[in-house]
């Protein structure tokens, strides 16, 4: 007899369509299953058993992780289930540091939420007595191991939507903790700040590094002006912790209570990512015509630039040189307009609203000062400024709307589109063309970038050359784009990187939302902006010639490389220990390092070192040469690498050891 | 075979570093360069540098393409695994029931007190002796049971041990 494809849940009859497990089915109908450990777009983990339900004959099982089998009788919510569901809770709850009120998660905390939801109201367990340390090393984010519940959300976020690792699992049993690799911190491994691990986290483990305080200082100081700059993506997202719908564009709204809150003067990020667009776009054209360093990848993503710091040294010549539009409003601040108005650039404070977590690293690099005084001194992600919001009592949804002030208020489309994947490649498709042939374009919506599938192409046809272009969001993405390109598989012109998925709508300092469809609609919403501008080309924007006209001189000129540009350097992945060879006790020795990295080792740097171990223990200096294998003496591109005391000696071929260790190392020595 | 690092001549700690390293890449080549090899590597490893040493473990994860974090989350699982220097002797006190109810903890005092160990620590400080406990060495008729390095001792007594210890320091002085 044929098995009708059907399952009765909860004494309903359900039409099975190819549902992967239990969990999506139940969804489907309208039933909520619980579950910390369970995100459509990470893998299956089953570890939280908060989505168990009953199932006939079968007893209780993680809905997440079961099929459903033709004729399966599930139950959803039985009085096992509801006592499982509770004794996990409390379990969960007994060894969570519940210090709730002074959370920043408070609020926004699935357990929280769940445990209010299954009427946990006694935990019959102890306490746990340890306390973890906190980790305040990054710029971006604090994690507080008090607070995992073990859920591995992070884990897998890192893992596999990043492609990097940084988190894992350590110890056993009870000892269990997620952890970046030997315990170190976030700041001391390849972290990139994305916040994606904060974004997953249903507690308070991974947190946002609040830096409202500095900001209320900074306001209430009467010496300093406080300007503040608001990125693309935060004015389709703000709404949402408000009770407003994701993607309702509420710039008039966000413009308003910044000025209530006390800021000087409130200005746009999209007008300096109008401003990249034409400097990015020059700097391509003037690549492709040369023939040098293609693919061009976008750099206004700074967990990004980060990841190819660490992973990426050969394709570092290939990002744009063009600085992220955050630091270009701020060193044109700094640079050009306090002088304008006649005040020094350390009496001005720069503040950034953004939905980014590593826009707070980027802010504190060195290279991004003027005379030593940051360009911008503070960043303040969405989620930060409803905090600021809320602390000042403003009634969001009654705010009259207000305009942003001149003169970095006025935008185009292109620069606000910066705020959803494929936004950077659509505005420089709608300037490239105009730049090569003199003759705007008709058609200026590139619908094939947009949207969120792993990789977007298109193909554009400039002065009879054909234009390849790739857009990836998810930093795995990017390294499987980076791959294929290795590898002569790929073949592009210029390609756009967004580490978080969905691009900055998606961005981890945007109000906590667990699901993809949010992001859609704030992408949604950026593209309504870009519909309403009335100018939709960066290139047309009458302001950003000014800025040319009185400040730049010309796109990629000096002054435009000196103020909105910069440049990219190789870094370790982890910091640490090296591996030690030969000793020296002699008082006149030599240091000779070997890098052994991820680049370098794959460039034959273990037959390099062989080489050295073999021609030291012969040599009768060997009493005095130091010898070890290091990770990272960032010079990745050129390896093996090798440092001769403080002189870094690049390209070090099993071939060239000899004649190295003749003329650096035997002549140092005599 | 001769194992000391630390207090052997430069010479021969020199080639003692350079042999063990040139060993991890043999058995990395040897076991191959894919995930699953991980966790035979860092037996063999472990085997060579008597633990997992932290920049032996990033290389490792360099070499099979792997973050660090998840290679120290494997060293760390397992118990056979350990990230500390160990002693050239490691001496594992059985605390199984059997071994316990038949008087091991006077043992374990017994040696801890002989090699000078106290508190939590579990390595002497000239990196002799590591004393630890283990649940069992599946020898319970033979309780209490110590096991000093690979060789086993039965029916442990406070003496017993105490003089096989003068016995094994007698023969090192010899050795050296």
């Amino acid at each position: 007899m044929e098995q009708k494809n059907t399952v009765l849940i909860d004494g309903q009859v359900v039409e099975l369509n190819g549902e992967k497990n239990i969990l999506e089915l139940t969804r489907k109908i309208g039933i909520e299953i619980p579950t910390f450990c369970y995100h459509s777009e990470l893998s299956l983990y089953g570890a939280c058993r908060m989505c168990v339900v009953e199932v006939e004959g079968r007893g209780i099982m993680a809905s997440c992780s079961t099929p459903p089998a033709p004729g399966m009788k599930i139950l959803t919510n039985s009085p096992r289930v509801q006592r499982v569901r509770r004794t996990v809770l409390e379990l969960l709850l007994a060894n969570h540091d519940r210090e709730c009120t002074t959370c920043d998660r408070n609020g926004s905390c699935k357990l929280q939420e769940l445990a209010n939801r299954f009427g946990v109201k006694k935990i019959r367990f102890g306490e746990r007595d340890v306390k973890l340390p906190l980790d305040h090393s990054s710029h971006s984010l604090v994690r507080d191991p008090n607070k995992c519940i073990l859920c591995g959300d992070c884990v897998r976020m890192c893992a596999e939507v990043q492609g990097i690792g940084v988190l894992d699992f350590s110890g056993r049993g009870s000892n269990t903790v997620v952890t970046p690799a030997f315990h170190k911190n976030l700041a001391d491994v390849e972290c990139v700040n994305c916040g994606q691990c904060g974004a997953v986290c249903p507690t308070g483990a991974i947190v946002v590094k609040d830096d409202t305080d500095r900001a209320w200082a900074a306001i209430h100081d009467p010496e300093k002006m406080v300007v503040v700059q608001v990125a693309p993506a935060v004015r389709v997202a703000l709404g949402e912790e408000f009770g407003l719908p994701a993607g309702e564009i509420v710039t008039g709204k966000v413009v308003a209570a910044l000025k209530r809150l006390g800021f000087d003067k409130v200005f746009d990020t999209s007008i300096t990512a109008d401003l990249t667009v034409i400097e990015e776009t020059h700097e391509f054209i003037t690549r492709l015509q040369k023939g040098e360093k293609m693919p061009q990848f976008t750099s206004c993503c700074p967990a990004w630039v980060k990841y190819a710091e660490h992973n990426a040294a050969e394709y570092l010549k290939n990002l744009s040189s063009c600085r992220s539009p955050q630091q270009m409003f701020g060193s044109l601040v700094k640079k050009y307009w306090a002088q304008e108005i006649g005040k020094q650039p350390e009496d001005i404070i720069v503040v950034s609203i953004m939905p980014c977590t590593a826009k707070k690293y980027e802010a504190a690099l060195p290279q991004f000062a003027t005379d030593g005084v940051p360009d911008v001194d503070l960043v303040l992600t969405t989620q930060e400024l409803a905090r600021m919001i809320r602390e000042a009592g403003l009634v969001f949804d009654q705010l009259d709307i207000e305009s942003f002030d001149t003169p970095f208020g006025f935008t185009t489309g292109a620069g606000v589109i910066f705020g959803a994947t494929g936004g950077v490649a659509e505005a420089v498709l709608r300037a490239a063309h105009e730049f090569v042939t003199g003759q705007p374009i008709d058609q200026i919506n590139f619908e094939a970038v947009r949207g969120f599938a792993d990789r977007k192409e298109a193909t554009v046809e400039i002065a009879g050359q054909e234009i390849k272009v790739a857009v990836v969001h998810g930093l795995a993405n990017a390294k499987a784009l980076l791959q294929e390109i290795k590898e002569g598989k790929a073949d592009y012109h210029i390609i756009e990187v967004m580490a978080c998925p969905g691009g900055c709508v998606g961005g981890a300092g945007q109000p906590i939302s667990p699901t993809m469809e949010t992001k859609k609609e704030r992408a949604k919403g950026i593209y309504n902006a870009d519909k309403l501008s009335q100018l939709r080309k960066a290139q047309d924007n009458p302001v950003v010639g000014k800025f040319y006209e009185r400040w730049l001189a010309k796109p990629n000129s000096d002054a435009a490389h000196d103020a909105l540009h910069t440049a990219y350097s190789n870094r370790g992945r982890i910091s640490g220990e090296e591996i030690k060879l030969m000793t020296s006790q002699e008082p006149d020795q030599l240091d000779i390092a070997v890098c052994v990295g991820t680049c370098c080792y794959l460039n034959g740097a273990y037959d390099t070192l062989q080489k050295f171990m073999k021609l030291a223990a012969d040599s009768e200096l060997k009493e005095r040469i130091n010898l070890h294998a290091t990770f990272c003496l960032e010079k990745c591109e050129q390896g093996p690498v090798i440092k001769v005391d403080d002189e870094i000696i690049n390209g070090v071929t099993p071939d060239r050891v000899e004649k190295i260790f003749t003329e650096k190392i035997c002549t140092k020595l005599k | 075979m001769k194992q000391e690092v630390n207090g052997a001549p430069k010479e021969e700690r020199n080639t003692n570093y350079q042999r063990k390293f040139e060993k991890v890449n043999e058995i990395i080549n040897r076991l191959g360069r894919s995930q699953s090899a991980l966790i035979p590597i860092l037996q063999e490893v472990q085997e060579e540098y008597r633990y997992l040493p932290e920049e032996i473990l990033t290389y490792i994860a360099t070499a099979l393409g792997l973050s660090p974090a998840s290679v120290f989350g494997v060293a760390t699982f397992y118990a056979q695994f350990s990230l500390e220097a160990k002693g050239k002797y490691v001496i594992k006190v059985c605390d199984g029931t059997a071994c316990h109810v038949r008087g091991s903890e006077p043992v374990l005092e017994a040696i801890k007190k002989r090699v000078n160990l106290s508190g939590k620590k579990k390595t002497t400080d000239d990196l002799r002796y590591t004393v630890e406990t283990v649940s069992c060495l599946g020898a319970c008729g033979l309780a209490p049971v110590v096991m000093i390095n690979d060789k086993i001792y039965g029916q442990m007594t406070p003496e017993a041990i105490t003089i096989i210890l003068d016995q094994l320091e007698k023969e090192d002085a010899a050795d050296e």
